[in-house]
């Protein structure tokens, strides 16, 4: 058998599902840099440890952020990734493109860097995947020639993301795409030009059942809700019944809230309204026959992260409901007032939902202006613990 | 000065014009084969949108490939999804049937839409990554080797089951609330380079890093030190200082966490709980890994019922059963003993035996 020099990634080229070492191969016919890439991964691949250095801080004229350094351990075996930098480019809200668009990035990142992509990172950007420091900047400017500008990094307003919407979706409750687009424009100088404790997330998912992650994954989550009822299209029920979908077992008996009933001999779904919390159980499974309310908007949730530092956390409801109209005042002036109050109270890598857990979530409220509502808790509190403020009680002598 | 802080291309330009037309006026879809979405708007109109699989990282050679058949079929229209798939969006219903013959032809993956386990959303790895304690792309795709067939339809499943891999405990992609997680762990205490911690690391910053308080300062030699019993291996210190090293190949390696989800549909959102507390690191096929996986969602396709999502499933039948059915083992390192480990302690006479 003929030798290769990466025998163990070769393993990968193997199976059914599309092989990123296939990718790497096929970009190391063009790119030094994705070959030596490849070498030195092989090398992760026996000594089961990556290869890269710490960091080291490179940039772009004009930007705070966007580019981050990466160096290898092992300069003098894999030179061509001595330096090998990531571009976040901010992606198209919703992920759409064109062939043209694409094929003018690849030219573009085929010129300086890797010709390798995340086609997307994990908060949503483009990532161009490995160029050195001085293609960075000329890299930069032609990205900006065919419309491309840079993410966020460090502790900014990180790249905002969302899902598909209104777009092509009929469940969307709000605009996502337009919001993301609307935010992503006003907030460009907190995204490009870090001036935080750490970073902060937003991110739009147009209903509850949440294809953006937005309440894991964002510090601030807007998810398209509606407060009126649920649209039932009667015929249709009875048409889905009619081809045998079992109502009580999928629908009825799996609504949270007990809020549908069937009754079988009048063909009728009955809805009580005021029960109903939206879960979007009965709209998923029954999409041609039921549908979201009209009086749209959105619930904002707060404290999404992952565990760094203090523990994973799922977003919390702040605002259970709040109308979605451009220019989208409301929400600019909430994201204003929390991102000032983090950052001028947070310790550094403080992620505001931890700054929130240290201070109290009644402090919170108070400095942002917000009233506590029950929506905001699963139930009041159990232990008798109550902070009092001297003007809530009467002066001793 | 060069041109700043214009932001992406404007979404609305990269539309077809089957969608600005109907933007916001979608009355339903159906799913008409795996993979293959059947959008219909109050107008009428038809979208048709076809899911391929991507290895998210990708070439050059990818990005024009995936163009060209977009060029061919769709008038050049395409999007990503959030788990990094590919969508091939169809406004002529006669392209639709030649684009599937054309990505059949090419091996491309059709599929990951409803039912079905869709993408793996996963993080850098060895191959871009600083802080990677394994290899995010290469576990994604042994994973995805052995489960292709749930991804295109041929097998299928209870539920939507959304599968993550993170390269360290920062589970960057939604590791905390997936169906099933990857997540790569240390299980040896960082170690602390004092000469050089003395010239780069600000002490005061590495020292407030540590959310146990084992890091405290040793001012004799200007470096830190690190108390064994309180350090829980979450690397934290070692992203704001660069002389302590916590990378072990011999004793990291990967855990396994099951039950989380995102959706609010019929459950809350649900954080993914620890399965396996550890597996070693065994490149380039991580066999042990592979199979734990498979067997997490075998066990759940065969035991739940419609419907249900892994979390929901086991929130029916109890964790107690669920060691049971799956037979894994249930040990100390179960138990939370962080934050919020008293809300996961059972007050409750109601389990099974």
């Amino acid at each position: 058998m003929e030798e290769t020099k990466t025998p163990l990634l070769d393993e990968l080229e193997k199976g059914d599902w599309p092989s990123f070492v296939s990718e790497i191969k096929k970009a190391a016919k063009k790119s030094p840099g994705a070959a030596d890439l490849l070498n030195q991964l092989e090398v992760s691949y026996k000594e089961k440890i990556g290869h890269w250095k710490h960091g080291g801080i490179v940039g772009v004229k004009g930007y705070g952020g966007g580019v981050v350094g990466r160096y290898s351990d092992s300069p003098e075996e894999f030179p061509n990734v001595k330096e090998f930098h990531t571009v976040r480019v901010n992606q198209v809200a919703g992920f759409f493109y064109t062939a043209e668009k694409l094929r003018q990035l690849a030219d573009v990142w085929d010129k300086y860097g890797s010709g390798l992509y995340n086609m997307h990172g994990s908060t949503g950007d483009i990532i161009l995947l490995g160029t050195v420091t001085e293609n960075l900047q000329p890299c930069v400017d032609e990205l900006g020639d065919i419309g491309f500008d840079l993410g966020g990094s460090g502790g900014a307003l990180r790249t905002l993301s969302c899902c598909v919407g209104k777009a092509r979706c009929e469940k969307a409750c709000v605009d996502s795409t337009d919001i993301i687009r609307d935010l992503t424009l006003h907030y460009q100088d907190v995204i490009h030009r870090p001036q935080w404790p750490y970073k902060f997330k937003i991110k739009v998912s147009a209903c509850p059942n949440d294809c953006a992650a937005a309440s894991a994954r964002s510090d601030l989550a807007v998810m398209g809700v509606w407060r009126d009822t649920l649209r039932i299209d009667m015929d249709a029920v009875r048409e889905y019944v009619a081809k045998g979908f079992n109502i009580n077992e999928q629908l009825i008996n799996k609504c949270p809230t007990q809020a549908l009933s069937w009754d079988a001999d009048k063909q009728e779904l009955s809805l009580c309204s005021e029960d109903c919390t939206r879960c979007m159980h009965c709209i998923n499974v029954m999409p041609k026959a039921i549908r979201i309310g009209t009086e749209t908007g959105a619930t904002i949730l707060i404290g999404g992260k992952v565990p760094v530092v203090k523990g994973p956390m799922i977003g919390w409801v702040l605002v259970p409901f709040m109308k979605m109209e451009p220019p989208y005042t409301e929400l600019k002036e909430l994201v204003d007032k929390i991102t000032d109050w983090w950052a001028d109270n947070a310790k550094n890598r403080e992620r505001v939902g931890e700054l929130i857990e240290r201070v109290g979530l009644a402090n919170f409220l108070e400095a942002i202006g917000l009233k506590p509502l029950p929506q905001m808790v699963k139930a009041p509190r159990h232990n008798p613990y109550i902070f009092w403020n001297p003007e809530e009680v009467e002066k001793r002598g | 000065m060069a041109r700043t802080d214009f932001g992406p291309p404007d979404f609305r330009e990269m539309l077809p014009p089957v969608i600005k037309e109907n933007y916001g006026q979608w009355k339903y879809h159906t799913v008409p084969r795996p993979g293959v979405l059947k959008h219909v708007s109050e107008s009428g109109a038809v979208l048709h949108s076809v899911r391929v699989a991507s290895p998210r990282l990708v070439s050059s050679d990818f990005i024009r490939d995936i163009s060209d058949i977009a060029e061919k079929y769709c008038d050049g229209y395409l999007r990503f999804t959030t788990r990094n798939n590919v969508e091939f969006l169809v406004s002529d219903e006669a392209r639709l049937q030649p684009l599937i013959d054309e990505l059949d032809a090419k091996d491309y993956l059709i599929g990951g839409v409803g039912l079905s386990i869709s993408n793996v959303v996963h993080t850098q790895g060895w191959i871009h990554c600083k802080s990677a304690v394994t290899d995010a792309s290469g576990i994604s795709k042994n994973i995805m080797d052995e489960l292709h067939e749930y991804f295109t339809g041929k097998i299928k499943v209870p539920a939507r089951l959304r599968i993550a891999v993170a390269c360290c405990v920062n589970m960057c992609g939604a590791c905390h609330c997936s169906d099933i997680s990857v997540v790569g762990i240390h299980r040896t205490i960082p170690r602390v380079n004092d000469e050089l911690a003395s010239k780069i690391c600000e002490i005061p910053t590495t020292v407030a890093a540590c959310p146990t308080g084992a890091i405290r300062p040793n001012p004799k030699v200007k470096s830190v030190t690190i108390n064994p019993e309180k350090c829980m291996m979450c690397g934290n210190c070692t992203a704001v200082c660069p002389a302590i090293k916590i990378m072990d190949p011999p004793n990291d390696g990967v855990s396994i966490w099951v039950g989380g989800k995102l959706s609010n549909a019929r459950t809350a959102p649900m954080f993914s709980k620890l399965a396996i507390p550890f597996i070693p690191n065994n490149p380039p096929h991580w066999p042990e890994v592979t199979d734990a996986v498979k067997h997490l969602v075998e066990v759940w396709t065969s035991h739940a019922r419609e419907g249900e999502r892994m979390g929901e499933w086991i929130e029916r039948i109890g964790w107690e059963r669920f060691f049971k059915l799956t037979d894994l083992p249930f040990t100390a390192k179960h138990l939370d003993d962080f934050t919020h480990a008293t809300t996961t302690f059972r007050s409750s006479t109601q389990f099974k035996f």
